[in-house]
């Protein structure tokens, strides 16, 4: 067992875990933060992306003692004062969704490409999202998202 | 996933250590911990060799380029100072998996594990690199031994690896569109004493393709590559792609190598 300490959305949480648990379980079932999806669980999917220290990752491919003392940002923890992030509003404008499984990774993922490219074309887009499938719906309204929360941001 | 105990090492030292016959290093973990969960590889011990200071750090010297083990495939694609010197190495390190494996996965984990479909064990072998570990250095023509098989025995750590500068080089990777790993890969990179092309995907490891190097050697350019002819009879096939077209990819991959190198 280890005690690891993160900073989720900013509240800093220390608990004491199983050497091999994953990220995605601590964040779903430690913290009760259900909004981390897991699809795949072979880190092909992208419905477990979360922000560790700013960057993304697939929190299903990652040991919660690995990165003991780091910063954590789920989709919980993106809008603030219960209004929508960017690019949240812009996933809900433009319908960049279906059945809203594969959206918060989509999310987290976009939002991510944004910190570091402000202006991305539709094929920097298409490419960044290569970790994350949706299944439903295709990917033009969610090109479409990502584009006018460039614009918005 | 079974269970194991996790260590942070902050030395090398430290880190070998620890190591035992029922341990492994852990660097990004992005082949290691999805082996682990579906148990195809289990440990008593894990030994995370990322915060470990000397496994980090890109060094540029007039012949070399040597990158610390830990580096990220994220942090090698957005490196000036190697983007000045071998550009081909941040193409290489910004077509693997996708953004979030790039975010994790080091160089040292993707050549420790020499998966046959791998990116950078091509660019080890074009570059002529040396792999710096705990305990020696050994040349990339000696440290590919097999399929998922190294040089490393059991404890060894790498350390760094360190790349010499081509005249030029390119690398063309025709990925799995599901995996994104290379169906083929080719790594040509032109050094003051000829040409070497590296191939990876094609075969059960990487290797190095003679004929299009001595057709290179004598005339650097695409057309040399026109009447090559690729033995296909040792290449994969697989439901992906056959021999035949593996060996075609090979040719057209080459072809764009050269006519991007820089």
């Amino acid at each position: 067992m280890k005690s690891v300490t993160l900073e989720v959305n900013g509240k800093k949480v220390t608990k004491t875990i199983e050497d091999h648990l994953l990220l995605s379980s601590f964040i779903r079932e430690q913290l009760n933060l259900t909004g981390t999806h897991v699809g795949c669980d072979t880190s092909q999917c992208g419905a477990c992306v979360v922000h560790v220290d700013g960057k993304s990752v697939k929190s299903c491919t990652l040991l919660a003692a690995d990165i003991d003392g780091s910063a954590v940002t789920t989709i919980e923890g993106l809008s603030t004062n219960g209004e929508l992030h960017p690019m949240q509003a812009a996933f809900k404008k433009h319908h960049g969704l279906q059945c809203g499984f594969c959206t918060p990774g989509m999310i987290m993922s976009s939002v991510d490409l944004l910190n570091n490219n402000k202006n991305p074309s539709d094929a920097e887009i298409r490419e960044w999202l290569e970790g994350n499938i949706c299944r439903c719906t295709g990917y033009q309204n969610i090109v479409a998202a990502v584009k006018e929360a460039a614009q918005n941001s | 996933m079974k269970s194991f105990n996790y260590h942070s090492a902050s030395t090398v030292a430290e880190a070998t250590g620890l190591a035992s016959k029922a341990s492994a290093y852990l660097s990004g973990g992005m082949t290691m911990i999805p082996s682990m969960k579906m148990r195809l590889a289990s440990y008593k011990d894990v030994i995370d060799v990322k915060k470990i200071k000397q496994l980090h750090g890109i060094k540029v010297s007039s012949k070399s380029v040597t990158i610390g083990a830990a580096t990220k495939h994220a942090e090698v694609a957005q490196s000036k100072e190697i983007k000045k010197a071998i550009p081909a190495l941040c193409t290489l390190a910004g077509k693997i998996g996708d953004a979030q494996v790039r975010n994790r996965g080091t160089l040292g984990g993707s050549i420790a594990n020499n998966d046959p479909t791998a990116c950078y064990p091509s660019a080890c072998l074009a570059l002529n690199a040396i792999i710096h570990t705990s305990e020696r250095k050994i040349e990339a023509a000696k440290f590919f031994t097999g399929m998922f098989e190294t040089a490393l025995k059991k404890g060894e750590l790498i350390v760094a690896v360190e790349f010499s500068i081509p005249e030029k080089s390119s690398y063309v990777k025709f990925p799995n569109p599901a995996s994104r790993y290379a169906m083929v890969g080719v790594f040509v990179a032109k050094h003051k004493a000829g040409v070497q092309v590296a191939v990876t995907g094609a075969k059960a490891g990487i290797y190095r393709e003679k004929a299009i190097e001595q057709a290179l050697d004598k005339n650097f350019s695409e057309k040399a590559l026109d009447n090559i002819i690729i033995d296909s009879s040792d290449l994969n096939s697989d439901i992906h792609a056959s021999a035949d077209y593996r060996a075609s990819l090979i040719i057209s991959s080459a072809k764009q190598a050269v006519a991007h190198c820089k």
